[in-house]
């Protein structure tokens, strides 16, 4: 694969308690999380834990509250020690790093966004967000410029001199961003960021997030409990249960081919049509007319498997033909050229288009929608079929 | 008969066994004393000097200067003309009453005892709370600094270093530290562990995550701890007065041996007007610098 893996993750066991060290010989020969804890009064935080993270992709790390995602995030700028494993960023080992180094390592290599905001409420927000600067000795008045500069980023320019409480959860979090993006760290590490946020306010942070990522294109691991923010936020999604890596996927992997019975629990509240985009529906595009006569046309349309073509010309995409009204224009004029008044006006669809919003266009004709991507290539065609089975597969589920 | 004993009483040791232990640890203490007394007395003069340098510099200064410092001092401290009204009435009551140079006395030592076990009470909490093992250490030392009654560590103090300012100083410091030491501690230990994570996440140093985030947001209870501090160093005046610490807690004492009822109560009243400045003044001024810290708490 062309694309380089920053973080990556190799053979990662943690033990809670006070011998964590030996008891991994038993955890080694697979004793299970309850009984280690029963036996040994230790508890499991992870088991072989084995991933890696693209440089600039939005890794999520989701599972329920005690499925080992906090702890996992802890352990990438070593928050938390790994019991045994090796974390390697940019190729260096994180495990490895003495204290300076690591100190080091924390300051420029990764900042952190945390779920309860953890903003230094003696401060104003201008400090907050400098604070990652001031702790790397940066004078006062540059940090203050930069500070000033993300807040204004974040949407909370004139906040400056307010403090933590007297802002809204939102806002805080916004400060909190803003904090996390200020070191100009390469890696952003996400812990829950905006669970403790409401629902509203949750998505705007979404929205904001995915917008600053287009622009910034960080590499972030961001940890939710929420499957939807997952699949909505993730390039890549990885489900943890009870300390063990459960499936890696991208977002529509885990939601049409869970790996286990838990993960397809997980996926079968959520809401397909919102979640999943044409593109992951689509079936390939074989329907595509391009000769100018109607006899070239016809020609082409009889190798097709179906009765009727999509016809692009010369400035792309026109329109349907039909097969019936092809073999009628070409008994008088097979020479003739294809005029528009055999096309059928026939609206493409985009391939990064969510479901929920083409349905209405699927309910208007009887034939599939054509997907045409935005440099007028046709890419895939949407079948009325295909879109309700994906559709009521999930209800069926639900139900 | 010597079963019934058994019974009836405790078998305690023998007398004899029991005058000549404490013969022995008298004896040895006395030696010690003796022999070492002179150079730890020696070690305290520089803490005398001061003492009697701060004395006198409150009793020889003209009192309206005093007075004016002190209202000056109490006004920055709380933004509050109120109180600073106040302080001034109470004061020019108190020397009305001819207890101007007692108060000063007995304020001077206060100050530098308060002073002091703030020096030594921060450092010693703030090693309280990152280490479990030196709390564990710490803790009963502290309960039994502050149940075991003043008089019993004044004899082994006074007879190593005599009685005067310096033993009071000690005995006044052995029982009012221990709040400070308390409050350090739990201060701590109560910051936010999110907000902690958070600036070690940032590659805060231990230093800095201790100046920068652990002390200032312990603050407002460190500051209800050097509260305490002050009320309690105050209450033992008047058993200080018993070694030669001079102030308000001597004529306390001589009402109590020649029941003079009014200069007793008027000492002990000065007494409470010193305490009553303190706790306005030192809760003013950590209400009005944590306001921020305030509001989240309630929030």
């Amino acid at each position: 694969m062309a694309e380089q893996a920053l973080i990556e993750v190799r053979n990662l066991y943690k033990v809670f308690g006070k011998k964590a060290r030996q008891v991994m010989s038993s955890v080694h020969k697979g004793t299970g999380k309850d009984e280690l804890l029963a036996e040994t009064g230790h508890t499991l935080g992870l088991r072989d834990i084995n991933l890696s993270v693209k440089r600039g992709e939005i890794f999520v790390v989701m599972g329920l509250s005690g499925s080992g995602k906090s702890t996992l995030i802890r352990h990438f700028n070593r928050l938390i020690e790994p019991t045994e494993g090796q974390i390697l960023v940019d190729g260096t080992d994180v495990t490895k790093l003495n204290k300076k180094e690591l100190e080091q390592f924390r300051r420029h290599k990764m900042s952190m966004v945390f779920q309860r905001f953890g903003l230094l409420p003696h401060k104003t927000v201008l400090d907050n967000v400098a604070y990652g600067l001031s702790v790397q000795g940066m004078d006062k008045s540059e940090r203050n410029r930069k500070a000033t500069e993300w807040l204004e980023t974040v949407g909370l320019k004139g906040y400056e001199s307010q403090y933590p409480s007297q802002l809204s959860g939102g806002q805080q979090q916004r400060v909190g961003l803003a904090r996390a993006l200020c070191t100009d760290a390469e890696i952003l590490l996400m812990d829950e960021a905006f669970s403790a946020l409401d629902p509203l306010i949750r998505s705007e942070m979404q929205d904001q997030l995915i917008e600053l990522q287009a622009k910034l294109h960080k590499t972030i691991i961001f940890i939710t409990h929420d499957l939807d923010e997952a699949l909505r936020l993730g390039d890549r999604i990885v489900i943890l249960k009870d300390g063990e890596l459960v499936q890696m996927g991208r977002p529509e992997e885990i939601l049409l081919q869970p790996a286990t019975d838990y993960v397809e629990a997980f996926v079968k509240d959520v809401n397909r049509a919102r979640a999943l985009t044409v593109e992951t529906v689509m079936q390939p595009p074989l329907n595509r007319i391009s000769a100018s006569t109607i006899g070239g046309a016809l020609e082409q349309m009889r190798k097709l498997p179906e009765n009727y073509g999509y016809y692009f010309s010369d400035k792309g995409y026109q329109g349907i033909v039909l097969q019936e009204a092809l073999e009628e224009a070409a008994k008088t004029n097979a020479d003739g050229s294809l005029k528009d008044d055999m096309v059928e006006e026939l609206d493409a669809i985009s391939p990064d288009a969510i479901l929920e919003s083409i349905i209405p266009d699927t309910m208007e004709t009887e034939y599939p929608l054509p997907v045409v991507d935005s440099d007028g290539e046709l890419q895939g065609e949407l079948c009325r079929s295909d879109l309700i089975e994906v559709l009521s597969d999930a209800n069926t589920q639900a139900a | 008969m010597s079963e019934k004993s058994w019974f009836t009483e405790f078998p305690a040791m023998e007398r004899a066994d029991l005058v000549s232990i404490r013969k022995t640890m008298d004896g040895a203490y006395r030696e010690f004393s003796r022999e070492y007394g002179d150079i730890i007395e020696s070690l305290f003069d520089p803490l005398l000097s001061f003492l009697i340098w701060f004395e006198q510099l409150l009793l020889q200064s003209p009192w309206l200067l005093v007075l004016g410092c002190l209202t000056g001092l109490v006004y920055l401290a709380s933004r509050s003309w109120k109180l600073s009204l106040s302080v001034v009435v109470a004061m020019s009551l108190i020397g009305y009453f001819g207890m101007w140079d007692n108060t000063m006395r007995t304020l001077s030592m206060i100050t530098v005892c308060t002073m002091l076990a703030i020096v030594l009470g921060i450092p010693i909490g703030i090693a309280m709370a990152r280490s479990d093992r030196v709390q564990k250490v710490v803790t009963p030392m502290l309960d039994i600094m502050q149940t075991m009654p003043a008089f019993v560590y004044l004899i082994p103090v006074v007879m190593l270093l005599g009685i005067g300012k310096i033993p009071g100083l000690i005995a006044v410091i052995i029982y009012a530290i221990p709040p400070v030491i308390r409050l350090t501690n739990l201060g701590i230990r109560l910051v936010d562990k999110e907000v902690l994570e958070a600036a070690t996440a940032y590659g805060a140093t231990s230093t800095q995550r201790l100046l920068g985030v652990q002390l200032p947001l312990a603050m407002p209870t460190i500051m209800a701890g050097i509260n305490q501090t002050i009320m309690m160093a105050l209450a033992m005046v008047v058993i200080a007065s018993m070694i030669g610490v001079k102030g308000l807690g001597q004529p306390v004492l001589k009402s109590i041996t020649n029941q003079y009822f009014t200069l007793g109560l008027l000492n002990g009243l000065a007494i409470v007007v010193l305490a009553i400045i303190f706790d306005r003044v030192s809760q003013a001024w950590a209400n009005r610098t944590q306001k921020h810290l305030g509001e989240t708490a309630h929030g």
